[in-house]
């Protein structure tokens, strides 16, 4: 016994020790209850996981750990929030038509942060064993914390800005933010290994990196320090979200041979609807960034088929295949950015962002970047658009499109070996028609019918009508089925959206900043002090 | 294989059924190589409508901004569904030519290819 006066305190824990107190330490085994009546949701997709304690933290980090360093990002984060507030940030941009590329984010991704928090939510309680369950709850924590930071980034935007103060609103109703939508509720709907193989790993793993390295790239080089410092904040946890994606599959993999057909399912699945949703940022990244970054094919070189390439070749050890349907995603990959924006442009009545036609100086860039597909297929397109305009008879589409019944995008995509015929698939299904966009769309719906057949189609609801106010009299002399239809929807018809040029954002940008509101087409109004030549600072500046 | 769910027999409603449409069935009309309208075309239409007056009612409303459409000879259009091809009976029902609830209609007018022969507009 020591003598009064020399006591010595306990050994300091070594990190090892604390770590397992503050992860496995926390677990416990039932008594009074049975196990499986306590993990109720985790036997019925198929999935066997025969020892728990065989899950590796792919990062040892324990929760107090954790609290300490997101408080310190926080604190870092929104000092250079308030910076950019104080600095009228918003107009360091580099015009206003970057500006629609933030309505989308705001409306149709950030609510998606926030699904996957319920996800992860749902995991933390539902898996057995103690480690992913702490891995599921930090993840949990990220997702509100992205969802929160994107929100208060982009507020200061939405006080200059059109169609962004409506966000959670529109997210559950306009008719295009069903895809976003649509592709979470699918996950979050699913058994707990799915959902965690559709996210961590299909998503996280396999995708995200499209969405960080040229999105985040692109905010930067077009002047957005709202957007970058939230991307740069929320990155040391996407890179944690990655590491358990891999981490999970390797664990399922590992635990039972039968996984391994139940993962490959949902990898085909996932990588299918994870591409289907990422498509909107090929148009994002290739028509909305003023100053481009790299093209959307480029990004899917490297992020895709190179990255990927490697990764699926070292799962082969397990008996994993690659996504069954990557080769359409690299066969489409010259065309999915055009398509899309051409949609939009045609349609652009009827959505909440502002839309415009390429210059020249844009379609050339193109041409340089897709060489075999933008002069054969959509420079045409574009310039006979254009020569509409002049005439003062701007095309524009008026009728709904037909959706798909999986993935919610209108049906239009073409064949992969055939950029001029629409690729149009259908199931009869009990008596019932079901279309599809693609045959990696087909595949889902034919696997799981059950699921797809109560999707709520916005085309369809509006014909029903199920999307009017409810001050609307659909009997009324004068009733505008569209107009009111966007009403419920949140958007504001000639405002949120339509045509850039002549919009509020784009007249407010030239008052506000005496700066072009395009850049590749010079001033739309007296605003800009230099109207001799107003773009050639900004053209040199490409 | 059924899917896996964890109230048996799960099953969704048939979320658009035809008797949700208020009279109306719905269906999808597509211009073959005229892929400005780059979508098959929705619409709600009467069961009872005649064939011919969905040429001569609805399609102008749709597709008519194309410089194409007023010089389309309705006598050659190829029409088709999922089912193949069909000749449509202008003076009979949709439901009596075989156009049923989502119900996908491919036309395609030869002779006409796009604006300056160019099937991507």
């Amino acid at each position: 016994m020591a003598a009064e006066g020399n006591v010595k305190p306990a050994k300091k824990l070594s990190l090892k020790e604390n770590y397992a107190l503050l992860t496995r330490g926390l677990g416990w085994e039932p008594s009074y209850e049975k196990h499986e009546e306590i993990f109720r949701n985790i036997s019925f997709e198929g999935i066997k996981i025969h020892d728990w304690e065989k899950w590796e933290d792919p990062f040892r980090l324990t929760m107090d750990a954790y609290w300490k360093y997101q408080g310190e990002k926080e604190r870092k984060l929104y000092a250079i929030v308030d910076a950019f507030q104080q600095n009228n940030g918003q107009f360091n941009v580099t015009d206003a038509r970057y500006v629609q590329a933030l309505k989308i984010f705001i409306n149709g991704i950030t609510e998606l942060e926030y699904d996957s928090h319920r996800g992860f939510n749902m995991l933390a309680r539902e898996f057995p064993g103690v480690g992913p369950r702490i891995a599921a709850q930090m993840q949990s924590l990220d997702e509100l914390r992205h969802a929160t930071t994107q929100i208060h980034t982009i507020s200061q935007y939405a006080k200059y800005f059109t169609g962004m103060n409506e966000f959670p609103y529109q997210f559950d109703r306009a008719w295009y933010l069903s895809i976003p939508k649509s592709f979470f509720e699918d996950a979050v709907t699913s058994g707990p290994f799915e959902f965690i193989v559709a996210i961590s790993f299909a998503f996280e793993y396999v995708l995200t990196n499209l969405a960080f390295m040229p999105w985040m790239s692109g905010a930067a080089f077009n002047g957005d320090m709202a957007t970058v410092s939230f991307g740069f904040s929320a990155q040391s946890d996407e890179a944690r979200h990655m590491t358990l994606g891999i981490e999970v599959i390797k664990f399922l993999l590992e635990q039972d041979p039968a996984n391994v057909p139940l993962v490959q399912k949902w990898i085909d699945k996932w990588f299918w609807r994870g591409y289907r949703l990422l498509s909107l940022l090929a148009t994002m990244m290739d028509y909305m960034l003023p100053k481009r970054v790299m093209a959307w094919n480029e990004a899917w070189e490297i992020y895709y088929e190179q990255n990927g390439g490697a990764l699926f070749a070292d799962l082969a050890r397990y008996g994993i295949k690659p996504p069954k349907r990557a080769p359409e995603t690299i066969a489409e990959k010259g065309h999915v950015a055009h398509q899309m924006w051409s949609v939009f442009y045609a349609n652009r009545d009827a959505v909440g962002f502002q839309m415009w036609l390429p210059s020249n100086e844009e379609m050339d860039w193109m041409s340089e970047k897709y060489p075999d597909t933008f002069d054969k297929y959509y420079r045409p397109r574009y310039e006979y658009w254009r020569e509409m305009e002049k005439a003062g008879t701007p095309f524009k589409n008026t009728t709904l499109p037909q959706l798909c019944q999986v993935c919610q995008w209108p049906c239009l995509f073409t064949e992969p070996d055939d950029p001029t015929t629409l690729s149009l698939r259908e199931t009869e299904y009990k008596g019932e028609t079901f279309h599809m966009c693609s045959d990696g769309c087909k595949d889902i719906f034919d696997d799981t019918p059950e699921k797809f057949v109560h999707a709520w189609l916005p085309v369809h609801q509006i014909y029903q009508g199920n999307c009017f106010l409810p001050d609307v009299d659909p009997t009324a002399p004068g009733f505008n089925p569209m107009y009111e239809a966007l009403r419920y929807m949140g958007i504001k018809p000639g405002v949120d959206g339509g045509d850039f040029k002549g919009s509020a954002d784009a007249t407010n940008w030239e008052k506000w900043t005496s700066r072009p509101a395009n850049i590749h087409e010079g001033a739309y109004t007296d605003a800009v002090r230099d109207t001799s030549n107003p773009s050639d600072a900004a053209r040199k500046a490409i | 294989m059924p899917i896996k769910a964890i109230t048996p027999d799960y099953h969704g409603d048939f979320k658009d059924s035809v008797d949700k449409f208020r009279g109306n069935q719905i269906v999808n009309i597509h211009w073959e190589k005229h892929l400005m309208f780059a979508w098959p075309m929705c619409v709600p239409l009467p069961p009872t409508m005649p064939f011919g007056t969905l040429i001569e009612g609805v399609l102008p409303g749709i597709f008519g901004a194309h410089p194409n459409f007023k010089q389309i000879d309705w006598s050659q259009v190829e029409w088709k569904t999922s089912k193949g091809p069909f000749k449509p009976d202008p003076a009979k029902s949709l439901v009596d030519n075989g156009i049923g609830h989502k119900t996908t209609i491919s036309f395609s007018t030869p002779g006409l290819a796009g604006v300056n022969g160019n099937a991507v507009c």
